[in-house]
């Protein structure tokens, strides 16, 4: 049983319990399992998506499906943000122009994510690491290797574009080069 | 600027904290803490609330607890600064009372976190840093934020899983004597180290646990604190300085660059030198939500150079008559981390170890008369130093 479905199931199960509660006392009020101790069950859900603007960084998602990763860079000082960002702060009507981000990178740091949060509880174990490209921009993305034991700090791995599953949208990947 | 001074402070259990609300959670610390000043909540003047929340179901924290304490009607604020909220609540009463503001401030931390069920929370607080960019594609945890941090010491300067554990067994055997501590019980290395992993390389007796709690202090100025306790603590400082949201805009993953920033500013305005600034110290708080960050807070603060905080725990340099004993609370790892209380309850524990009122076994030798505490939100997103002393802070 993942955990996602562990907390599904303790859910449905204290939820099993409040409407008993109702049905004979009248009040969703029931005793903790774990503690013994009165517990309102609360009877407003709401569900969280969030509407996030990207207006500004279009330009970044439609690279995606040119199987780019861009970034942008100032055009006043050079600086390259990335995540990217239209704004150039510190500069007078700081303009910035989109980059192609290099394939080319190495492994700065990592971690593989064992307890996982409950919306990303439905994949498999994974890593996530902090590579520095060869133009010296870190990008934070999954790596593409599970085991502790196969990954070491400075390999070599590319940047690439990839279908993130099942959801099926293109987002970033950082891919181990075969040593 | 007048001299602040701690003249109350409450502390609840921390731990599974169900059978109170938010409110009830803080009026326990709340009306301990104006016990301890002989006030009542009419004397207050000034009231800060630091809570995270997201996981508990009031959005407007600080009206609720204000409400049931008595206390409607006063300048009241929340504020939040993820991990380090508490100390954000400190500072911002201190500044009410130093600037002339109020006489009397009281600042409040309270969590609870186990009003959602656990895998609700571990999203929760993973969004924390850039939803958009860390957390929405890469499903980031907070321990996998402060992994990322143990990986990169690990390979630089040669520390091992062990060195970590180490770091909990001495705060579990401290925790031992809090009974405050949501874990007040001893662990072998061997426990840490077989536990298995959530984020790798931390396990899960690397971590903090999600924890319900409150924490209050009452602050005065100079004038009134003398009239109002014979053993005031004095506020010498707190600095505070903050990180890049995003991990990836980030130099270097040995040590938190907010954590020595605040450090740098508080010793300077504490009139201390920022190398080997264990010597001033009898007792520190740090904030080890991982072991891993324990070891960085070693260094970050100046009691070691860069690299050695590890070799400080293989030496069982942090432990009473080591070169400074380092959370003998328990720290948050075994006293428990509600994260909106956790800065207040340092600075609760340090106020008593500075005037010899905790447990017996750990309890500080106190001869400089002089602590620190260091809270760091999120992954040193925000970071706060507060220097706590029995003398008078000098030049004001």
């Amino acid at each position: 049983m993942s955990q996602r479905q562990e907390a599904d199931a303790y859910l449905k199960q204290l939820e099993a319990y409040a409407n008993a509660m109702k049905s004979s006392v009248g009040v969703p009020v029931i005793v903790d399992p774990k503690t013994n101790v009165a517990i309102w069950y609360d009877q407003r859900e709401m569900r969280f998506k969030f509407l996030i603007s990207v207006e500004r960084t279009r330009r970044f998602f439609e690279a995606l499906s040119e199987g780019k990763v861009l970034a942008t860079r100032c055009r006043q000082t050079g600086e390259v943000f990335f995540p990217p960002q239209v704004d150039c702060p510190g500069v007078k009507d700081g303009e910035v122009e989109w980059v192609e981000l290099p394939r080319e990178g190495e492994l700065v740091t990592y971690t593989v994510i064992y307890t996982k949060p409950y919306s990303f509880s439905h994949y498999d174990d994974y890593t996530v690491g902090i590579a520095r490209l060869s133009n010296g921009v870190q990008v934070l993305a999954w790596v593409r290797e599970r085991d502790p034991k196969r990954l070491r700090v400075g390999m070599k791995v590319r940047l690439e574009v990839v279908k993130r599953e099942p959801e099926g949208y293109l987002t970033y990947e950082l891919v181990p080069e075969q040593p | 600027m007048r001299n602040v001074a701690i003249v109350g402070y409450g502390h609840t259990k921390f731990g599974v904290r169900n059978e109170v609300n938010l409110a009830e959670l803080a009026y326990e610390a709340i009306r301990e803490a104006l016990e301890k000043a002989g006030l009542e909540p009419k004397d207050v003047e000034h009231v800060v609330v630091s809570n995270v929340g997201g996981w508990s179901s009031e959005p407007l924290p600080a009206v609720v607890v204000a409400e049931y304490a008595g206390l409607s009607g006063k300048p009241l604020h929340r504020v939040e600064a993820a991990c380090a909220s508490g100390s954000s609540a400190l500072a911002s009463a201190y500044e009410a009372v130093a600037s002339g503001m109020a006489d009397i401030a009281l600042a409040v931390g309270v969590e609870k976190m186990n009003e959602s069920p656990t895998p609700n929370v571990v999203e929760l607080i993973g969004r924390a840093g850039n939803y958009f960019w860390e957390f929405q594609n890469f499903g980031l945890t907070f321990p996998g934020y402060y992994a990322l941090y143990a990986t990169a010491y690990m390979n630089k300067y040669g520390a091992t899983e062990e060195d970590f554990c180490r770091v909990a067994v001495k705060n579990h055997y401290y925790a031992s004597m809090n009974p405050k501590a949501q874990f007040p019980r001893k662990i072998d290395l061997e426990t840490c180290m077989s536990s298995r992993y959530i984020a790798w390389p931390i396990k899960l007796y690397d971590s903090s646990p999600i924890t319900d709690g409150a924490a209050a202090v009452v602050l005065a100025s100079e004038e009134v604190a003398k009239k109002l306790t014979d053993s005031p603590v004095w506020i010498h400082s707190i600095g505070m300085a903050s990180g890049t949201a995003n991990l990836s805009r980030r130099d270097d993953f040995t040590g938190l660059m907010a954590a020595q920033l605040a450090a740098r500013a508080a010793y300077k305005v504490a009139g201390l030198e920022a190398e080997n600034t264990a010597r001033y110290f009898d007792v520190a708080e740090v904030h080890d939500c991982f072991t891993i960050a324990e070891v960085m807070a070693y260094e970050d603060l100046g009691f070691v150079k860069r690299g050695e905080g590890y070799k400080l725990v293989r030496e069982g340099q942090t432990y009473i008559g080591g070169l400074i004993p380092v959370n003998l609370s328990g720290g948050l790892k075994a006293k428990g981390h509600p994260l909106g209380a956790t800065g207040i309850s340092m600075a609760v524990e340090l106020t008593k170890q500075l005037l010899h009122e905790v447990e017996p076994g750990r309890q500080a030798t106190i001869n400089k008369g002089m602590a620190v505490a260091h809270n760091v939100g999120g992954t040193g997103h925000y970071a706060y130093v507060t220097v706590l002393g029995l003398e008078k802070p000098r030049g004001r």
